[in-house]
């Protein structure tokens, strides 16, 4: 078999047939000057040599391994048992492709059969599909199974401000073109003042971006009331200790799986859970492992659904989302696995307890307040005395800490308010070592 | 592949047939039969307003979904609710418990453009021919 599909004579067989002369002609609409650049590029080097060079370079970083890190807002530094790597690094595991064939993917099946059973379970919903890209596509899979429910006729999504600032921006990234009026606000009173017969959803986040979280039920009935999906983006973590959405009324729960044995790993890949109810379940994006039994009766497992993809639909699908996130999953099955009903309580404890404990120390500093006007989870809110860029640069530069988010980016009017984040990851010792810092801050 | 003398057939597989003044309208036999084992059928809202040839739901099979087209422009008036929990009708019954919807049609003279059952009969053996 030819490695090189194409000899000298096919492309110009094929060349003369749309009538050019040669490959560099098809090129010709790119601009001369960037069309063939010359690079100057040094001499070749060494293996050895491009290591070391790729060393000296790296060594330039700081990462959350050379100190201790206080920053969250969405990705999220949680410990990843030991278990979780030897699991996901067998080669069984490892396939190019999408499980099609039952008969050769049994343990990949039942690995995302686990993995969704696991997710219905922590968000208290009915059905869970194979996973998504993240947390933010899986958010805009919700808006689009909304969309779909009501069968496209309701336009408008309504968005709580306080969900993931690049979330939204992924919301409405997804859906440009579609013609749909997103509206957003930050209060409960002013979502549901939003909520109209024309409202395919609303979206919150919980924990919000700033960490809070609050009885959802109200919002639930509100959007509920007039036919919308209410959609909860929740922290899978924080799901160990708070109440699960689906108890709250959700109609799809989705959210970000990194904090589930995935580590930071400089941004991705991520994970994205989506969770809905039974009635929901021809409109939801991805696919669905399910279990089943074979000729023999013998239990196994099968791609049961996939209605929205494009290897069903073909053109009329509705998703371009034609796989699953499926090694991440599977780090999220070990890890909910591993660590059970009660290890995943402990973590969420965790983080609430060193997050009420750092925060209770850094409200007492001079210059700074914590804002308390709903209960928080592992990230809270500090107003400084300085703005929040200043303080990051000292905790870099004088301490080794990776400090806070940066809230005014996003919020104008939290200028100057810092979002911390503390998790099981970060010991008394780092979090008495940040106080102390921003106490000289503040002084 | 069974017929029924009284309706009319669409290109797309869809059937036709009076009933009072208004249409009941459901897929063919010969489609049943080519998507095999039905799954899942989505239907119009009753109240929506379609065009001939407009798309009013998706039949989906163990081997495919597909696209339901109007045979004709109308107004639904009803659609047969119990094949969300018994989808397979279509299959054993297509001409009569598997119905999809009834409407009121807008232009009742389109029905007379559509097939008889010969010329349904014909464009089918046409079709698998090519």
């Amino acid at each position: 078999m030819p490695f090189i599909p194409h000899s000298e004579a096919d492309r110009k067989a094929m060349l003369e047939a749309i009538g050019v002369r040669s490959i560099e002609d098809l090129f010709e609409d790119v601009p001369e000057r960037v069309r063939f650049p010359e690079l100057s590029l040094p001499p070749g080097v060494s293996e050895m040599e491009v290591r070391w060079e790729l060393e000296t370079l790296a060594q330039v970083n700081f990462t959350t391994t050379d100190g201790p890190c206080f920053l969250g807002a969405g990705a999220y530094r949680h410990f990843v048992p030991a278990v979780v790597d030897a699991v996901l690094r067998r080669g069984e595991f490892y396939t190019a492709y999408t499980p099609y064939q039952p008969e050769i993917s049994q343990g990949t099946l039942q690995a995302i059969f686990e993995y969704q059973t696991m997710i219905c379970e922590l968000t208290g919903m009915e059905v869970s599909n194979a996973s998504h890209y993240d947390g933010a596509t899986a958010t805009a899979e919700a808006v689009i199974t909304a969309l779909n429910v009501h069968r496209r006729k309701r336009r408008k999504v309504v968005l709580s401000r306080y969900v993931h600032p690049e979330y939204r921006e992924v919301v409405r990234t997804y859906t440009q073109g579609m013609g749909l009026e997103i509206v957003e606000a930050e209060e409960a009173a002013d979502l549901k003042g939003l909520l109209n017969g024309e409202t395919a959803c609303l979206i919150v986040q919980y924990p919000d971006f700033l960490g809070r979280f609050e009885d959802l039920t109200p919002l639930a009935e509100a959007a509920h009331a007039v036919g919308a999906l209410f959609v909860v983006v929740a922290d899978p973590i924080a799901l160990g200790l708070l109440k699960p959405p689906g108890e709250f009324g959700a109609d799809i729960v989705v959210g970000e799986g990194q904090g589930m044995g995935a580590g930071l790993n400089f941004g991705g890949p991520y994970l994205g859970f989506f969770a809905t109810r039974m009635k929901y379940v021809r409109k939801m994006a991805g696919r669905l492992v399910g279990q089943t039994v074979d000729a023999e009766g013998k239990r196994g497992f099968v791609l049961t659904l996939s209605t929205r993809e494009q290897h069903i639909r073909r053109e009329k699908a509705t998703s371009n989302i034609c796989t699953n996130q499926g090694l991440v999953a599977l780090a999220a099955a070990v890890y909910m696995a591993a660590l059970g009903k009660c290890g995943m309580r402990r973590v969420a404890e965790l983080c609430y307890h060193k997050a009420h404990y750092a925060a209770d120390r850094i409200d007492a500093l001079k210059g700074f307040t914590v804002l308390r006007d709903k209960p928080f989870f592992k990230e809270f809110v500090v107003r400084c005395p300085r703005p929040v860029k200043e303080i990051n640069d000292f905790l870099l530069d004088e301490w080794g800490i990776i400090g806070g988010y940066d809230l005014g980016r996003d919020y104008p009017h939290l200028e100057n308010h810092m979002l911390l984040c503390v998790t099981e990851m970060n010991p008394r010792e780092e979090i008495d070592m940040l106080v102390e810092a921003l106490g000289e801050v503040g002084s | 592949m069974k017929l029924d003398p009284e309706a009319r057939y669409a290109k797309t597989h869809e059937w036709a047939r009076w009933d009072g003044d208004e249409i009941v309208c459901g897929i063919t036999d010969h489609a049943q039969e080519s998507l095999s084992d039905i799954v899942y059928v989505e239907l119009p809202e009753v109240g929506d307003t379609l065009e001939k040839g407009d798309v009013f739901g998706v039949v989906e099979s163990v081997k495919a979904a597909s696209d339901l087209y109007m045979p004709m422009g109308g107004e639904i008036t009803a659609i047969n609710e119990t094949l969300e929990d018994a989808p397979e009708l279509i299959n054993q019954d297509p001409y009569g418990e598997g119905w999809m919807i009834r409407f009121k049609p807008s232009d009742p003279a389109e029905f007379d453009a559509l097939m008889d059952p010969a010329e349904y009969e014909a464009f089918v053996a046409e079709e698998e021919g090519e």
